[in-house]
């Protein structure tokens, strides 16, 4: 696995938290889904998620991303707190950041090429024909052929979807990309070839990933650090390495259970 | 952020292109037009990326674009990493597929009347195998009632049809009441003001208060049944019922159709009273007959009971077409949002439609009985 190399890397000389979460609380009526939680998210780094059913992963990334107010602590990204900030903060961080959601989300009332487009059109004033080219060059890059390019989502499969998805996220050139579980539902060739996708952007690009994933392979293929929720909170981050050797019993299960060993062997 | 910008130095060494400010996404604006125009199909030899800000893959994309060659991997010693957005993004294979060509305005318009036409008798097609189906699913709850759903069944009647006797006790209470007005104001006019008893009576209890029950249940339930059963199918709930072999026809239309069977019916009772209620209060006000007055003229009124008959055969029949088309409609959901939306907005027209419709029958048929 290569170091991941960013643009500035001469610039910064320590690490930059481009997310930083402290004593996060969420809860839903009375049951506690977070408490405590602590987790920092490093610029250039591919951070893989990872937690039992129901531990918080998904409603952590809605948080992160102001789908849902924390009950309390804070959440800075790029430096803005985002329970206090300002409407610019707001846009700078909707402008920087790009997700893909687990379904894919895409907008059915568009074609693929106008679903790219759309955070395009929204941020930025551009001329439309550079709008055309840029969103063609997105659906390249997530690994479409042109000919998806005016279809409607309904008429996609599960995997194109994602990949259309994953196209809308990058098309503003994020700093951060958030992925929820983007190899689920995927056949294991379309996984990997997923999986070597994000890889080679975030090398290429410089992105920083914040990745919810199920999928040991891809944990082992290009997360730089895993986050793992248990207990309310984040328990460990680390390389995949290190958390192997770890004493806590879920991760001990969740690594060295009989799929897990099965990725270490394939890694 | 600093915009986009370049100048171009065309010295002996070959083409200079120095490059300053943000190439990205939001800092390139029109730049791109620019450099594509100023470099007229050359490549430049050397770039100078000194005062070069952030580089993004639109940026990329520009250069790309605007130089005649390939730039050499060499020309980005200075900054390796936008190097690699511009290798990466020189890969990709950039093709652009035009949009199926649309028909003239004049074809398509014709082409939209002919579509509907034959929707129209695809949609009378469906309808009616819908229908049988739904005759096959009634026979067989019939023949075999310990398998009817009867929680399904009474929650569908309490939220399809308790829930609607506020609005529809409301609705036709006004109903009644300006049919008062109406008939006063005209009737005193002639001398006949204490027929406007019977112009109540007859009309609310033979047509308005079915009619307007009806409508408002068509556009109350017709319209959730479409959507709940329309969400069912985008959730494939519908396929796991069928894998599972539970029949969706039993566990999904008998209830909803048995529910509005039954609070039809009643609530078209309620609506009678509410809008005798309100034909009462306003005669009492114009007119000065009182209560006692009213209903003794209702009582008297000649085949006050059949009026009430005719209306009470009516609202099984229009219980069947609100409940038969919001299920139908639902089940024809696709995968996408906008049928399901295409698909609620046909169950309400197409329900208020049949009722008034069938209602226009119902008249001419009861004209011959003689009824």
């Amino acid at each position: 696995m290569t170091a991941p190399i960013h643009p500035f890397a001469h610039v910064e000389a320590e690490p930059e938290v481009l997310i930083q979460v402290r004593g996060l609380l969420s809860q839903f009526g009375d049951r506690v889904i977070h408490e405590n939680l602590d987790l920092d998210v490093v610029k250039g780094e591919v951070l893989g998620i990872v937690g039992g059913s129901g531990s918080g992963k998904t409603v952590l990334l809605n948080t992160i991303l102001g789908l849902k107010e924390p009950d309390g602590g804070t959440i800075r990204i790029f430096d803005h707190d985002i329970t206090t900030m300002t409407k610019g903060q707001a846009a700078d961080i909707e402008q920087r950041t790009g997700t893909l959601f687990q379904q894919g989300a895409l907008f059915s009332s568009l074609t693929v090429l106008q679903n790219v487009a759309s955070p395009l059109v929204e941020h930025t004033r551009l001329p439309r024909d550079m709008i055309r080219e840029l969103a063609e060059m997105k659906i390249a890059m997530a690994g479409l052929g042109p000919e998806a390019h005016h279809l409607k989502p309904a008429e996609l499969s599960g995997g194109m979807r994602k990949r259309v998805g994953l196209a809308r996220a990058l098309a503003l050139d994020p700093e951060i990309l958030f992925l929820d579980e983007p190899t689920a539902g995927l056949d294991p060739i379309g996984a990997a070839a997923f999986d070597a996708l994000i890889r080679n952007l975030s090398d290429d690009l410089g992105l920083t990933v914040f990745m919810i994933t199920h999928d040991l392979d891809s944990l082992y293929a290009i997360c730089d650090k895993v986050a793992v929720l248990a207990d309310k909170r984040v328990i460990e981050k680390a390389t995949v390495a290190e958390l192997e050797q770890s004493d806590h019993p879920w991760i001990k299960e969740y690594f060295l259970g009989p799929r897990g060993r099965a990725a270490t062997k394939a890694a | 952020m600093v915009s986009a910008d370049f100048q171009i130095e065309d010295g002996e060494g070959g083409l200079v292109l120095h490059l300053s400010g943000d190439w990205t996404t939001a800092g390139l604006g029109r730049t791109t037009r620019r450099l594509a125009t100023a470099l007229k199909d050359r490549t430049p030899t050397r770039l100078d990326l000194n005062e070069l800000g952030r580089f993004d893959t639109a940026g990329a994309l520009s250069l790309v674009q605007a130089s005649a060659e390939v730039l050499p991997a060499a020309v980005w010693a200075a900054r390796p990493e936008a190097g690699r957005i511009y290798a990466m993004v020189e890969r990709l294979e950039r093709e652009s597929v035009e949009p199926r060509k649309r028909a003239d305005a004049f074809t398509r318009s014709f082409a939209k009347v002919g579509r509907g036409i034959e929707d129209i008798g695809h949609e009378a097609v469906m309808s009616l195998a819908f229908l049988g189906r739904l005759m096959v699913a009634a026979g067989a709850a019939l023949s075999n009632p310990g398998r009817i759903r009867w929680p399904a069944w009474f929650s569908q009647a309490e939220r399809s049809g308790l829930d609607a006797l506020p609005i529809i006790a409301t609705t036709n209470f006004f109903v009644g009441a300006v049919i008062a007005f109406l008939g006063a104001d005209l009737l005193t006019q002639f001398g006949a003001g204490v027929f406007t008893v019977q112009l109540i009576g007859v009309s609310v209890l033979r047509e308005f208060a079915v009619v307007i029950t009806a409508v408002l249940l068509a556009g109350r339930s017709a319209s959730s049944f479409a959507a709940e059963i329309g969400a069912m199918r985008m959730n494939q709930e519908i396929d796991a019922m069928q894998v599972m072999g539970v029949n969706p026809f039993q566990a999904l239309v008998i209830p909803r159709l048995a529910a509005m069977l039954l609070m039809l019916p009643i609530l078209t009772f309620v609506g009678m009273v509410s809008g005798l209620f309100g034909g009462m209060l306003v005669t009492w006000a114009q007119l000065d007959l009182g209560p006692a007055f009213f209903i003794q003229r209702i009582a008297d009124t000649p085949d006050v009971g059949t009026h009430m008959g005719v209306a009470m055969i009516k609202a099984p029949v229009f219980a069947i077409v609100v409940a038969a088309i919001g299920c139908r409609q639902g089940m024809s959901v696709e995968g996408d949002v906008e049928s399901l939306g295409r698909r609620v907005t046909a169950a309400v027209v197409q329900a208020i439609f049949a009722i008034i419709l069938l209602d226009a029958v119902f008249a001419l048929i009861f004209l011959e009985l003689n009824w």
